[in-house]
């Protein structure tokens, strides 16, 4: 099993630990997750995200072999900003999904899901062309992510750099520590996501617990990192996303960008998708989850792709892939253990932050 | 009364001469972390002994909850309706259902033995 350089640091404070894509990380810990999540949306959470792959892409041809393999168009993509994107094949399958800083000129990091780091490395190695140069620098590469409406203040305690939305900052010193400091996260509040050198990652991680005391941080794991992100309806890979899914399929046409001249998954993004992502809330008690079968009028349309019960909306939700025929629809049912619940369909995000965007 | 344990973490508890009440060992609420939902079998079903009654919903993941006695369900704990996380507060105090039944020590263990048990393994 990988380790990260918390690993540690989780088994000491009583951390719930289990195996997430082959990486020993905390589930939760004391408190539980229902703690957590509410300390992420009312004050501030810390989470271990080390786990995640980052890989460097630089050279003359970085641009254009973003272009081509990656959804999103990052021509207008300024230095200092990132942009989200799918990683796709000729046929419009997933890869993996990504986020895309641009350092310099034709320099980038690119970080991707813990459990896809080989395959995405085997991907982009077989398909890169022109003169480029990839680097698979993740073991080299601690992430912390710091969530929630007072993690700006907690910030603003070791740095006055201000970012917007998807702004990042390289080489910023945290104390004496070095890190890169991006606006950014997946769980639907404010926040940050920073990368340092693996050999800082515990020394940055007590710094934010210490300092964040007063404000009630509270050390999260990856079970409200997972509810948060559901009610921010945020994709994660091998759910909503995976091999056999488009980024289409899985609601995310706005990522998927066609006007370029050659992007490898041209013709098969271009036709209509035969599935479409939904988000439903129960109407009956219970509790949809992940493989559940969704029926409209009898009909067999689909499985929901996660479920829980949102501890925010104290109300069961679920997202779902199904026929897009249906997607019109208002009302499913849902098969949860061989019952036969009701559900609507309601718009995504289930939950916005007051003031986003 | 005591309480008398299955090695699927459901303690029974005689309540009468007709009736026992059955709920979750505290190893098991702690196992299943914060617990969101319930559903169980209503009343005047038949329950089995090592049958499934009804599942136990945390935020992470749905447990089946197994009879530890044979019975027809006389009461159901409706304060679990809505207060689910009563059985991660007082799970030796909170009740799931109540069961015309006796509970079957031949089958069960006793709290010392089932204390004893090495529940991760």
């Amino acid at each position: 099993m990988k380790t990260t350089p918390l690993t540690n640091w989780h088994q000491d404070h009583s951390g719930n630990m289990v195996d997430f894509g082959g990486f020993w990380m905390p589930l939760h810990y004391a408190n539980g997750i229902l703690h957590e999540h509410h300390s992420v949306r009312e004050k501030v959470g810390l989470f271990d995200v080390s786990h995640m792959g980052e890989f460097i892409l630089q050279g003359p041809d970085a641009l254009s072999n973003l272009q081509y393999l990656v959804s999103n168009d990052f021509r207008d993509l300024q230095i200092g900003k990132a942009r989200y994107g799918i990683l796709v094949r000729e046929d419009g399958s997933s890869v993996d999904d990504l986020l895309i800083y641009k350092t310099h000129e034709d320099r980038y990091l690119i970080v991707v899901n813990a459990a896809n780091i080989e395959k995405d490395e085997t991907y982009f190695r077989s398909q890169l062309k022109g003169d480029v140069n990839f680097e698979n620098i993740s073991d080299s590469v601690g992430q912390i992510a710091v969530q929630g409406p007072f993690a700006d203040t907690l910030l603003k305690r070791f740095t006055d750099v201000e970012l917007g939305y998807y702004g990042f900052q390289e080489d910023l010193l945290i104390q004496d520590i070095k890190v890169v400091l991006s606006r950014t996260g997946y769980t639907g509040e404010d926040g940050y996501e920073i990368y340092c050198k693996a050999e800082d990652t515990v020394k940055l991680w007590e710094l934010f617990m210490a300092s964040g005391k007063d404000l009630g941080v509270e050390a999260c794991g990856l079970g409200c990192r997972d509810t948060l992100r559901l009610e921010a309806a945020m994709p994660l890979f091998g759910h909503e996303l995976n091999d056999e899914t488009t980024p289409l399929e899985a609601g995310l046409s706005m990522f998927v960008k066609l006007e370029k001249e050659h992007f490898i998954a041209q013709e098969a993004l271009s036709t209509k998708p035969l599935r479409r992502r939904i988000g439903l809330t129960l109407v009956d008690r219970g509790i949809a989850r992940e493989g559940s079968d969704v029926y409209c009028d009898g009909e067999w349309i689909g499985k929901i792709t996660s479920g829980t019960k949102s501890p925010t909306l104290n109300q069961a939700i679920a997202m779902a892939i199904i026929k897009a025929d249906y997607f019109k629809n208002e009302n499913f049912e849902i098969d949860v253990r061989g019952k036969r619940l009701k559900a609507v369909r309601v718009k995504l995000p289930f939950y916005k932050r007051q003031g986003a965007k | 009364m005591e309480k008398y344990y299955a090695t699927s973490h459901e303690w029974v508890m005689q309540v009468d001469d007709q009736h026992v009440r059955v709920g979750i060992s505290d190893y098991a609420q702690k196992a299943l972390g914060d617990i969101v939902f319930l559903s169980t079998h209503e009343l005047g079903d038949s329950v089995s002994f090592g049958e499934r009654f009804g599942d136990v919903e945390s935020v992470k993941a749905v447990s089946e909850l197994l009879s530890p006695v044979d019975g027809v369900v006389s009461k159901v704990n409706t304060d679990l309706e809505d207060k689910p996380e009563l059985l991660n507060e007082d799970p030796l105090n909170v009740w799931i259902i109540e069961v015309e039944g006796q509970v079957d020590t031949s089958r069960l263990l006793s709290e010392e033995a089932y204390l004893a048990l090495d529940k991760d393994h």
